[in-house]
């Protein structure tokens, strides 16, 4: 009996870490899958000409797979909604934490993760029949169909991310700090922008590149309401095309083996990459902020 | 405890296993044909087998659009048994198709007319092929250069993936070489779906884009055509198309692999009987006969 419990207790044990070094197993394989066949686009062209090339005309003949308007198109979109959604973020994020009524409180909260929950499609479908109409006789542009529509859409799922992980950030302060600041004859304001953000800082800005982490990644709503041309962006007023789009609307006429396939997966490895940069970043500043 | 979750873990094993057999493609049994290919074709592929249906409603057909090359790469590979294209294949696929032991089988079924759609608000009611290409390839930037008010063009494309855009590219921008050099100005909006040029058509008088002749709608205006300088303009209407006066059309194609046998092949003898070309008609495509 005691055998056989010992065995139970083994497979137990085993087969929680298989599931725990499933996901580390799942990235590295990825990464190789991604590596093995986009790293054959250089086969056609030079790594500078793929990165810093000006033109994305994929299915011609020969082809030109520069990729730099798609990168700074996307970190364009993704440098106008981290404009709009993190101070967005972080003041909902203070008032919900320490500001609000409890009751409001809850209620905020709970909106807070229905807006999480809308899928990225549906809000692209509000962008392109609202905000882009919108956009373009507000400000008069030729277009509505821009790098700034993509960065609203983009603001709005980046919102609950920076919100929820925030408040956590500023519900972790101790509470000490703060009574030790009204303590001192500190005004509620005084207490927040003086003690409470300093405390909190780490998981703010952990927050905060989560929250980019998402709108980089992020392709539907981004598809739907840029307008996707390949130029090299020099405002937020402009049609940009990103990235993820570009992998998104190309992939299924892509002929298999073809060049124009081994550079949407190099594409992939460019995000890949980017964004785990960002999400390492996160990482970093998280763990710093449970040290202290 | 540990038990009854490991038998619940083998019991989902099976029933997925049990799913995945079910969900295999070509079962002969339930006679099913899987369609893909040109997000054009799409709506009359649906006409046609709703159609089909009621005549044999035994048969089971799925109809997904996604792009004349989706729909060529997955005859190719396997995934479906028709595919819908509004281009002709091309050598690469042949290669590949000759790789995997798939012979293509080319059937025209109907004609289409692409229409170039401006604003309604917009005045310019005509423009020749050069006027068009001129405009495309980034060339004349805004409508005062055509006679038009001044405001700046905004071009309307279809992404890579379809079959108008490449359609269009080779016709209109490389007037018909299909090894040409020409490339739509970088500055034109690739939009995901015909659907999208429509709307933002609608809703922009700045923009001009092109589609198949199924979307034309009252909420955007045609321009008609004209092959050069000299020849007359022509709007893309049924007898234009088909007797080849108005200058950008395109035939469309089912392709199979091999002669059709069994139930593909009463699928495509439908297509081509008087039922099956009056609903080329009805979704405002052009009938072959």
């Amino acid at each position: 009996m005691a055998k056989l419990r010992k065995l139970k207790e083994f497979l137990i044990e085993k087969l929680i870490f298989a599931s725990g070094i499933a996901s580390v197993v799942f990235v590295a394989l990825i990464f190789i899958f991604l590596l093995r066949e986009g790293i054959s686009v250089f086969k056609d062209t030079s790594l500078g000409s793929f990165i810093g090339g000006r033109f994305w005309y994929p299915i011609s003949d020969p082809p030109k797979l520069g990729i730099l308007p798609l990168i700074l198109g996307s970190l364009l979109v993704t440098a106008g909604a981290v404009v709009i959604a993190v101070p967005l973020g972080i003041s909902a994020a203070f008032y919900i934490a320490d500001v609000a009524p409890a009751k409001l409180r809850n209620i905020l909260k709970s909106c807070v993760e229905i807006l999480s929950a809308v899928p990225s499609v549906v809000l692209g479908f509000l962008g392109i029949t609202i905000l882009v109409p919108f956009l373009k006789h507000f400000l008069k542009l030729p277009t509505g169909l821009t790098a700034l529509a993509g960065s609203i859409m983009l603001a709005f799922m980046a919102l609950p991310t920076i919100i929820s992980i925030s408040e956590d950030a500023i519900n972790a302060v101790p509470r000490e700090y703060k009574e030790g600041a009204l303590a001192l004859g500190a005004t509620h304001w005084q207490t927040l922008h003086r003690v409470i953000i300093h405390g909190a800082m780490p998981g703010i800005f952990a927050a905060s590149m989560l929250g980019i982490g998402r709108v980089f990644g992020e392709t539907m709503a981004v598809m739907m309401v840029t307008g996707n041309a390949a130029v090299i962006p020099t405002s937020l007023l402009q049609p940009v095309r990103t990235l993820t789009a570009t992998i998104a609307a190309e992939m299924g006429e892509a002929a298999k083996g073809s060049p124009h396939y081994f550079a949407l997966f190099a594409i992939g490895i460019v995000l890949f990459v980017i964004s785990f940069a960002i999400n390492l970043t996160a990482d970093l500043f998280l763990n710093k902020g449970r040290k202290r | 405890m540990t038990r009854t979750v490991l038998k619940d873990f083998l019991l989902g094993m099976l029933l997925l296993a049990g799913f995945c057999a079910a969900a295999s493609p070509s079962d002969q049994k339930t006679r099913s044909i899987q369609i893909k290919g040109s997000d054009t074709m799409v709506n009359l592929g649906q006409a046609w087998a709703e159609a089909f249906n009621k005549i044999h409603p035994d048969v089971n057909i799925a109809i997904t659009g996604g792009g004349s090359g989706t729909g060529i790469a997955a005859l190719i590979s396997g995934t479906c048994d028709i595919a819908e294209s509004s281009r002709a294949v091309e050598e690469k696929e042949i290669k590949q198709a000759e790789a995997r032991g798939v012979k293509f089988n080319i059937e025209i079924v109907a004609l289409d007319g692409i229409a170039v759609v401006v604003n309604p608000g917009n005045p310019i009611k005509n423009l020749t092929m050069d006027q068009l290409r001129e405009i495309f390839l980034g060339n004349i930037k805004n409508w005062k250069t055509l006679g038009g008010p001044d405001m700046p063009i905004v071009l309307l494309s279809r992404e890579v993936n379809s079959g108008t855009h490449i359609f269009f590219k080779e016709h209109v921008l490389r007037r018909g070489k299909k090894k040409g050099t020409e490339e739509f100005a970088p500055a034109a909006l690739m939009m995901p779906s015909s659907y999208s040029i429509a709307e933002e058509t609608a809703n922009n008088e700045n923009t001009i884009g092109y589609y198949g002749m199924g979307y034309i709608s009252p909420r955007q205006k045609v321009i008609a055509v004209a092959k050069n300088a000299k020849s007359p303009f022509i709007e893309p209407t049924l007898e234009a198309v088909r007797s080849n006066a108005y200058p950008i059309s395109r035939p469309l194609y089912l392709y199979t692999n091999g002669t059709p046998k069994d139930v593909i092949r009463e699928f495509i003898d439908f297509v081509y009987s008087k039922e099956g070309q009056d609903i080329v008609k009805k979704t405002d495509f052009v009938p072959i006969k």
